[in-house]
């Protein structure tokens, strides 16, 4: 292994340890001081954030190693993991209302977000199926525990039991593919991994393919999705805003580096795995998403069906493939964020409510939250001049770049059925009889619907520099 | 040259207007709704005036691109390219000449929500200007799909009753056909390294690659345009569609199939184009006749006129893909011709449904009675859309129909019924609503055009007439890039052929 010595080897993880260490004094202040603490802890919980976004961006450039070649900062990692931030970052923001409730005082809630976060970082940042693993559990639990944080809720608990017992279960999966690949190979580092991977074997497919299935439990993509609208139903709101955004990115994050960092000598083996999984889990979610009538079990769709249309840039297994990946990430992190806030607010006076027809008439009682979801509706459903349009066009370049073409025509027509699902909401909030308002919007909803918003037309009419900054981060990958 | 982006400047003019009044103070009081509407029809004539101007300076003699503007917009090889030539240079003109008549026709009319309704159309101003003038796939693209969206909402929201069944069949529909265009775009970009239509236009693509990307790019424009057998949307769309919405539908997002058609097919895959020149010939064909008569058999005024519109559009294609001069300036002139007349026809419907909120051509006769001007330049676009020497509409069939027939007599014999069953049921329409006894109690008092509606009326009145009798401002704008156009197609065939035959041997 080659060691950067002259590095210290500390230095590269600081923002991880902002986020635990952070995560640790919140966590004591918050058994001090009681649940008055809450609003303070969740406004540090997104400074530390921010903190540790900064520290990240003035990291020296290039790829640091460290520990032994497990943990790795690169221009990937660097992309990804601002992303995540920002996800974790804007979810806390949205749960404020959530948390002033009376008797929901919960600061563990920014804490656990916190954590969680940091094990995005690892996950993000792994090199080795050690770090791996460790990354994924260290999110994954703080995950089951915030998907029950409304523990006197019985859909909240029952959200977080389900999501636990699967999310075990495919850590074990996981835990027995890494242990089959390292039987076969001799070596848990991805580097290592890849020079002994040279003539495949059976039992590494194996490995494989039990690898793919903990990655795919954790992007909620088909067949192992069967969490995904249940949680999504019935966590809180905020809650499931939080789902939605960084712990994909990381799923996706990891799932592409380990298989272009680790498995390039049987890249046509995984391929046929990742065409399959993106088929099934776009044609899922369009098709299946059709029926709903709860917001939120339209959004768990709409994520696996999206999780698909990332998976065609792995597919294609090149830079452009992963280029796109990143660009899809990137703008899904900002369209789904954007919806959930206009979904935190769907809040009448006796409570919030959660069906697509409580939308109906939007455009009346509220004209600039409907427009601003209408846009994110549109952007989903991958119509120009809208951000999803160049997320939905750099996968299919890639894939036909690639000459996959089959899954390239497969892809747009189940986009076609996907629009239907999106034109269904914008077609209640604009076309349907008004229902009575939603109360106000708070301050940092509208926020945050407005920046997403506007960060989709602008991305749309003008992509350029995020697509830059993807191509250069999937670089440093191969 | 103009020293001003002229070209940027119609396309956007509109969005900024939109932008102005979406900034407007909100409310739906009188004052509102004034301001809404005078800005909509301000920027709408400014951006006419614009067009004109470009017009007044535009080259007639020059195959090439003029106006053209170009600066890198993303990954280096997609530029923000637009320019116009004979080919497109009409459509912007008639797009920007039906603007302001739509918005006047919606005055009255439209009472519900006037500012989202005016920005709706200053918005799909700017896309379907945007689609004629790009000169960049990606960026043509982006305005043609884009049109989708507010179009689905004008639709939807001021439609008639079936309106969500029409807005989501209109979208669904297009979008599907789109889709693939998408996937044969980035081929053709993987293919070439560049989505520049200029370059495009020279580069010359591998006959597999024509034949797919021909076939998707066909998937798209065929539904647009919409040919037989993919029209189906097009009867509820028009039906539900508000007056104004008809119009620019039929007027000129019709057009962009057969724009595309022109633009795209034609030229980049000329060998694909010769393959399925009888497809389209056949497709074109029942079109014409199909379609004609079941107008016939509509007891609705607009689904009357929409399934006029199909069967005409069927000249179009045939005419393009004839690949002779006649029938392809025939085949503009078609266009521009119907966008006129289809739109008119439109637009009298609503002037009828407007009083008696009905578009069953029952509920009417003996209209000539009580309203004696509607009922001339209603006759006067009836005519026009039969196709009656000294209307624009006759110099369009008649040259398409010459093209085809110098390639394919047959086509172009059975197009030629397309005539005679065109005449049945519009002059069926109008006798029925027309001619006759006024014996409806409910029309005892319908009143005349009033002021508005002659305003709106009386230009296309004269353009339905001067383009009759005085077709050289169209086919003269377009004739440079036509011919520019089969002189390439057939240069390109050749040496397609000399290729396939060196290959051969």
């Amino acid at each position: 292994m080659t060691e950067i010595l002259d590095v210290p080897s500390l230095q590269p993880i600081l923002p991880e340890l902002i986020l635990a260490a952070g995560a640790m004094i919140l966590l004591m202040l918050g058994v001090a001081r009681g649940e008055r603490a809450t609003a303070s802890i969740s406004g540090l919980a997104v400074f530390l954030l921010v903190v540790a976004g900064v520290t990240l961006l003035t990291q020296p450039a290039g790829k640091i190693s460290v520990f032994h070649g497990s943990f790795v900062l690169d221009d990937y990692a660097r992309f990804l993991k601002i992303l995540a931030f920002t996800g974790s970052a804007v979810a806390i923001l949205m749960s404020v209302e959530f948390l002033g409730a009376t008797g929901r005082q919960k600061f563990e809630y920014p804490v656990l977000i916190l954590l969680s976060t940091t094990g995005m970082c690892v996950l993000i940042s792994a090199a080795d199926l050690i770090a791996l693993y460790l990354g994924m559990e260290l999110m994954s639990l703080a995950l089951y525990v915030i998907a029950a944080i409304d523990r006197d809720n019985v859909r909240s608990t029952e959200a977080g039991l389900k999501y636990f017992v699967l999310g075990a279960l495919s850590s074990g999966m996981l835990l027995y593919g890494c242990s089959l690949i390292y039987g076969f190979t001799g070596t848990v580092s991805f580097a290592g991994i890849a020079k002994a991977t040279g003539q495949g074997g059976l039992g590494l497919t194996f490995g494989l393919v039990f690898l793919f299935v903990g990655f795919c439990f954790k992007i909620s993509t088909v067949p192992f999705h069967m969490w995904t609208p249940d949680v999504y139903e019935g966590a809180p709101t905020p809650v499931t805003a939080f789902f939605s955004a960084s712990p994909k990115v990381a799923g996706m994050a990891v799932f592409v580096r380990a298989s272009v960092a680790a498995f390039p000598g049987i890249a046509s083996q995984w391929q046929q795995i990742v065409v399959f999984v993106a088929i099934a889990s776009m044609a899922l979610g369009s098709f299946a998403a059709i029926g709903q009538t709860n917001i939120k079990r339209l959004m768990a769709y709409s994520a696996i069906g999206n999780m698909g249309y990332a998976l065609i840039g792995l597919a294609a297994g090149t830079p452009e493939g992963v280029q796109s990946v990143l660009v899809y990430m990137a703008i899904y992190v900002a369209m789904t964020l954007g919806s959930f806030a206009a979904i935190i607010a769907m809040r009448r006076p006796e409570g919030p409510v959660e069906k697509i027809a409580d939308l109906a008439g939007l455009a009346r009682t509220k004209p600039a939250m409907a427009l601003f979801l209408a846009i994110m509706m549109f952007s989903l459903a991958g119509i120009p001049p809208l951000a999803g349009f160049f997320a939905k066009f750099y996968v299919f370049l890639a894939a036909i770049k690639a000459g996959l073409y089959a899954l390239a025509v497969i892809g747009v027509v189940t986009s076609v059925v996907g629009a239907y699902y999106y034109l269904a909401i914008v077609k209640t909030m604009y076309f349907d009889e008004p229902t009575p308002a939603f109360v106000p919007m708070r301050p940092e909803l509208r926020l945050v619907l407005g920046v997403s918003g506007l960060l989709v037309i602008l991305i749309g009419v003008y992509p350029g520099p995020l697509a830059d900054a993807a191509a250069a981060a999937a670089k440093s990958l191969f | 040259m103009a020293s001003w982006p002229m070209l940027s400047v119609i396309i956007f003019l509109p969005l900024v207007g939109a932008l102005f009044i979406m900034l407007l103070p909100a409310g739906d009081d009188a004052g509102a709704k004034r301001n809404a509407r005078w800005t909509a029809l301000w920027v709408t004539t400014i951006d006419l005036a614009i067009a004109l101007l470009l017009a007044s300076r535009f080259d007639a003699a020059s195959a090439e691109f003029q106006f053209v503007e170009k600066k890198p917009w993303l990954a280096g090889t997609i530029t923000y390219h637009l320019g116009v030539d004979g080919i497109s240079l009409p459509f912007v003109i008639l797009t920007a000449a039906l603007m302001p008549i739509c918005i006047l026709a919606s005055w009255r009319v439209i009472e519900t929500r006037v500012k989202e309704y005016m920005v709706a159309f200053l918005v799909l101003e700017t896309l379907m200007i945007g689609t004629f003038c790009a000169l960049d796939l990606v960026l043509f693209y982006l305005f043609f799909e884009g049109g989708l969206i507010p179009m689905f909402l004008i639709i939807g929201v001021w439609g008639g009753p079936r309106r969500v069944y029409a807005s989501f069949k209109f979208f669904l529909y297009t979008l599907l056909g789109s889709v693939l265009m998408l996937l044969a775009i980035i081929a053709m970009y993987d293919q070439a390294g560049t989505t520049d239509i200029a370059a495009l236009l020279r580069h010359g693509f591998p006959p597999t690659l024509q034949k797919w990307a021909w076939l998707a790019f066909f998937a798209s424009f065929a539904v647009k345009m919409p040919m037989w057998p993919v029209h189906t949307w097009l009867p509820d769309a028009h039906v539900e569609a508000p007056t104004a919405g008809s119009v620019i539908l039929a007027a000129i997002l019709l057009k962009m199939g057969g724009y595309g058609f022109l633009r795209f097919s034609l030229p980049m895959f000329p060998a694909a184009s010769v393959d399925f020149a009888p497809l389209v010939f056949a497709l074109s064909v029942v079109a014409i006749v199909y379609t004609s008569l079941v107008a016939l058999a509509q007891e609705d005024m607009k689904k009357l006129i929409a399934y006029s519109s199909v069967a005409h559009m069927g000249f179009v294609t045939m005419g393009i893909f004839a690949a002779t001069t006649q029938g392809i300036a025939g085949g503009i002139f078609q266009m521009i011709s119907h966008g006129i007349v289809s739109g008119a026809l439109f637009l009298s419907v609503g002037v009828v449904y407007d009083r008696m909120h009905t578009r069953e051509i029952a509920a009417y006769g003996g209209l000539v009675n009580r309203m004696p001007l509607y009922a001339a330049a209603f006759m006067v676009f009836t005519l026009a859309n039969v196709g009656l020497p000294g209307t624009s509409g006759f110099i369009g069939e008649f040259l398409t129909l010459i093209g085809t027939f110098k390639v394919n007599t047959s086509v172009a014999i059975l197009a030629a019924l397309g005539l005679i069953l065109s005449a049945a049921y519009a002059l069926w329409l109008y006798r029925k609503v027309i001619f006759g006894k006024l014996e409806k109690p409910s029309l005892a008092a319908i009143l005349d055009l009033g002021p508005r509606e002659i305003a709106i009326l009386a230009p296309l009145v004269a353009l339905t007439i001067l383009f009759g009798v005085y077709p050289k401002p169209v086919l003269e704008m377009s004739a440079a890039s036509v011919t520019a156009l089969i002189d390439n197609y057939h240069h390109a065939l050749a040496a397609g052929g000399t290729k396939a035959a060196l290959l051969g041997h």
